[in-house]
């Protein structure tokens, strides 16, 4: 994949959080829907999963997970885009909305962002520290005849 | 052969009705929520989304619910349903390197970059039935320690780096899916790998554990387990690039196993895969161990005969909604078949009675 323009970047950024964010989350974050035109209605489908043959070779199709996709514009005209796990479409319209605000670059999203932001970097904090609780500190035992 | 019957309407009418009735159980006990089986029952949910061939914790949950804890109908509810979704694209391939990780171990080296974390096991508990857990308690509270940034890089790629593995096929070909054209042999390693991921658990595990007996013994070592979570990516048609598009937790296997060499190849170790979605360590050892036997041709290995080395066997019987269709078919109105097998047992006895009789005139 070719290089990602700054702007591409923190767009995948943004899409990525609002696709990992839970959809009540999101919800109570930004409750209230800009006005918008539906370009395609929220839809539920599939995305095949792959994986990498011997983790690192070449893909195979591991399974499927399921994704809503949507796509609004704003009366000025600017196009957001969505697609999240699961199968919430208020999730997936709410996701295009404030995508298309951020690329309008409307600064009352920048909040939401930065509660996801927080929550996720805290949530995957907490996980770490006790999968560390969990890591093996081994020590070897003194045998008497090295004594 | 089948014929059209009638009749039946009233009697399976009832028949539903007093499912519905027995599914929910003593009405004096409170019902289970989705979320309840969703929470509290994670690893029969991880288990109907692996066979289901679907990752979606709540339809999972919803499915057990409906078909009152059997698996396997759990799992032929969510292939049914994932039939009517709309196939958006393919993932990228996940990078199961950059797992945000709650278990991993290897059996192979003691001290690797990233530690050996135990997670959440069963390991190392007494299978003693725990009757505080049939009295509502306290849980308490997983035990935290700051966690440090190291990496935990895949533990084969040290031993591939001192040329010590067999190198892996890297071709980014678009690989070929068994839900969308039949399943044809001879079937490559990548279909294979998608057959087994949504294979029997039971099934699986009996083949892996047939080569451990000797029935296409293949030495395996775990060289790494892990669990945890990935990002799944996927190319965005409308943006032209990839987002993340949500995370799965998958279960990993990678086994390191002897391989002698031969006239092209030096002496190396070589490998099974075993990948699963959710929590699932007993699937994706048995999985990686089940790779590896099939692997016999490639590798040049002599076939025994081993049924865990029959890839026709193992694939086309590892699938259990195919295979409890098949079976389960039978108990199903079968009259007019039965009816001609009747009409000929009574011609065949017909015909040795008159030779008998002819024989004693």
């Amino acid at each position: 994949m070719s290089k990602l323009t700054p702007d591409q970047e923190a767009r995948r950024a943004r899409m990525g959080l609002l696709a990992r964010a839970r959809p009540s989350r999101l919800a109570a974050l930004y409750p209230e829907l800009p006005a918008h035109e539906v370009l395609r209605a929220p839809e539920c489908g599939a995305v095949m999963v792959r994986g990498r043959v011997g983790a690192s070779g070449g893909p195979f199709n591991l399974g499927e997970m399921t994704v809503t996709r949507c796509s609004l514009r704003l009366p000025d005209g600017t196009v957001g885009h969505a697609y999240v796990q699961g199968r919430d479409k208020d999730h997936a319209l709410r996701a295009a909305a404030i995508d298309a605000l951020s690329e309008a670059g409307q600064g009352d999203v920048a909040p939401v962002f930065e509660a996801l932001r927080a929550e996720e970097a805290e949530r995957r904090r907490t996980r770490a520290e006790k999968a560390a609780a969990t890591k093996v500190e081994f020590f070897t035992m003194v045998r008497g005849e090295d004594q | 052969m089948y014929v059209a019957t009638k009749g039946g309407e009233r009697a399976i009418e009832a028949a539903h009705q007093w499912l519905a009735e027995e599914r929910r159980g003593d009405r004096d006990v409170p019902e289970l929520s989705i979320a309840q089986i969703r929470e509290q029952m994670s690893l029969a949910v991880n288990r109907v989304m692996a066979e289901g061939s679907l990752y979606d914790p709540d339809l999972a949950a919803l499915a057990i619910k409906q078909a009152r804890g059997d698996l396997i109908e759990a799992i032929f509810l969510i292939r049914a349903y994932r039939t009517t979704l709309p196939r958006f694209g393919a993932s990228l391939p996940v990078e199961t390197g950059e797992m945000a990780i709650t278990r991993r171990v290897s059996a192979t080296f003691k001290d690797v970059p990233g530690g050996q974390v135990l997670g959440p096991t069963f390991d190392y508990t007494h299978r003693l039935l725990d009757f505080k857990l049939a009295a509502e308690g306290t849980t308490p509270e997983a035990q935290r320690k700051s966690a440090d940034e190291t990496p935990a890089p895949h533990i084969l790629d040290l031993l591939d780096r001192d040329g010590l593995m067999e190198p892996l096929e890297t071709s980014e070909d678009t690989p070929s899916d068994l839900t969308r054209e039949p399943l044809e042999m001879p079937a490559d390693r990548p279909l294979r790998l998608q057959a087994l991921a949504r294979g029997d658990e039971g099934f699986v595990l009996s083949l892996a554990y047939s080569t451990q007996r000797g029935y296409g013994r293949t030495h395996a070592f775990v060289g790494e387990l892990r669990i945890g979570t990935c990002a799944v990516e996927m190319e965005i048609p409308e943006l032209g690039f990839a987002v993340e598009i949500g995370e799965v937790e998958l279960s990993e296997c990678e086994t390191v196993n002897q391989f002698t060499g031969s006239k092209t190849e030096p002496a190396q170790f070589t490998r099974g895969y075993g990948l699963v979605f959710g929590q699932n360590e007993r699937k994706s050892i048995s999985m990686s161990l089940v790779d590896r036997a099939l692997r016999w041709e490639e590798l040049g290995e002599d076939n025994t005969g081993a049924p865990a080395q029959d890839a026709e066997f193992v694939l086309y019987h590892c699938d259990n909604i195919q295979a409890t269709g098949f079976l389960e078919h039978i108990k199903l109105p079968h009259y007019v078949d039965f009816q001609s097998e009747l009409e000929l047992i009574r011609r065949l006895r017909r015909e040795a009675g008159a030779e008998e009789r002819e024989a004693a005139e």
